[in-house]
């Protein structure tokens, strides 16, 4: 009995320590986050005038960039990077599991050969 | 005996009200954990769609390509609305901690018109893009566009359709429980919103055919 007490304080005190009350970021943190996620969105846009010549660079940079603010948004707006590893295991194991997938999906109708 | 160690633990908070979830073996809001699995899960349905995209944007015979009918600067005005939707829900939710009713409901609404805006933005592209000839049918990149695109509109529009059902619910004050738990519920769904398109934003419109 004792030692259920003990694990759900336990567990409480630790999702108190990670919680969402643990922390909460200020508005104006949320809107220089929002800042830079504009001017990110400004460079990815910008992509699409590049010249002829810098194209070749223009898919890495893209997907770089898309990964950004995927993580921004994720860990900042959504509270990932403040709140229990548990929210971060549920989500990551879907995402990790969906790129896994379909990855496998492209390879088999060989989507990559050309 | 558990459930009153773990009430006492989380009764105060300075500044903020008592919105700590209620006991679970985890410690944790069982709502948000709920919420969590279910966003995991929409990563698969979107990356079915997206991955489905990626292998037939190629396959435009009969029809117009990518490149041919893609409007990159409206669709960037779009993005950057959508982007800017979720700053307003997240101030909603710091709004919803601090107990703040009218500001929670001021930034509920905000974020709901521009969710509409992009979603006015997305239906004036589909119109455009049927009248240049670019049907449902008319090719498995027509297809698999309006497909990935429109599930997307609709998360958007039920997200709209969500933060205008909680505004409300919290003007009338009939949110029984913890108030800016739910706030943070619809937040996490539009952010998911949000997330999805700027992978859309990158793989569909930006990386070339």
């Amino acid at each position: 009995m004792s030692s259920t007490t003990e694990h759900v304080e336990d567990a409480a005190a630790e999702g108190e320590h990670h919680g969402h009350d643990g922390h909460v970021p200020s508005d104006g943190y949320f809107i220089k986050i929002a800042i830079i996620l504009a001017i990110v969105t400004a460079l990815e846009t910008s992509t699409y005038w590049w010249p002829e010549g810098a194209q070749s660079w223009a898919i890495p940079a893209l997907l770089i960039m898309m990964a950004i603010k995927f993580f921004m948004i994720v860990s900042i707006f959504m509270h990932l990077k403040f709140d229990s590893k548990i929210f971060s295991f549920m989500f990551y194991t879907g995402l990790v599991l969906a790129i896994f997938v379909y990855m496998v999906f492209l390879f088999t109708f060989q989507y990559f050969r050309s | 005996m558990a459930d009153i160690a773990v009430h006492d633990e989380h009764t105060h908070h300075e500044g903020y009200e008592d919105h700590t979830p209620h006991a679970t073996s985890t410690g944790l809001s069982n709502n948000k954990l709920a919420m969590w699995l279910f966003l995991g899960s929409e990563c698969l349905l979107f990356g079915g769609l997206i991955a489905t995209y990626m292998l037939y944007r190629g396959r435009h015979e009969g029809g117009p390509a990518p490149d041919q009918i893609f409007d990159i600067p409206l669709t960037s005005v779009s993005s950057f609305i959508l982007l800017m939707s979720s700053l307003t829900m997240v101030l909603a939710v710091n709004s919803a901690k601090r107990k703040d009713d009218r500001n929670t409901n001021l930034w509920l609404v905000v974020t709901a018109l521009l969710g509409a805006l992009f979603v006015g933005g997305q239906v004036y592209e589909f119109t455009a893009f049927y009248q240049e000839g670019l049907g449902f049918t008319t090719s498995l990149f027509g297809s698999s566009f309006y497909t990935l695109t429109g599930f997307h509109g609709v998360h958007v529009t039920l997200g709209i359709i969500m933060l205008l059902a909680l505004a409300a619910i919290i003007t009338r004050d009939r949110i029984t429980g913890d108030k800016a738990e739910v706030v943070e519920l619809v937040g996490l769904y539009w952010h998911f919103v949000d997330v999805v398109w700027v992978i859309i934003f990158t793989l569909v419109y930006l990386i070339p055919a």
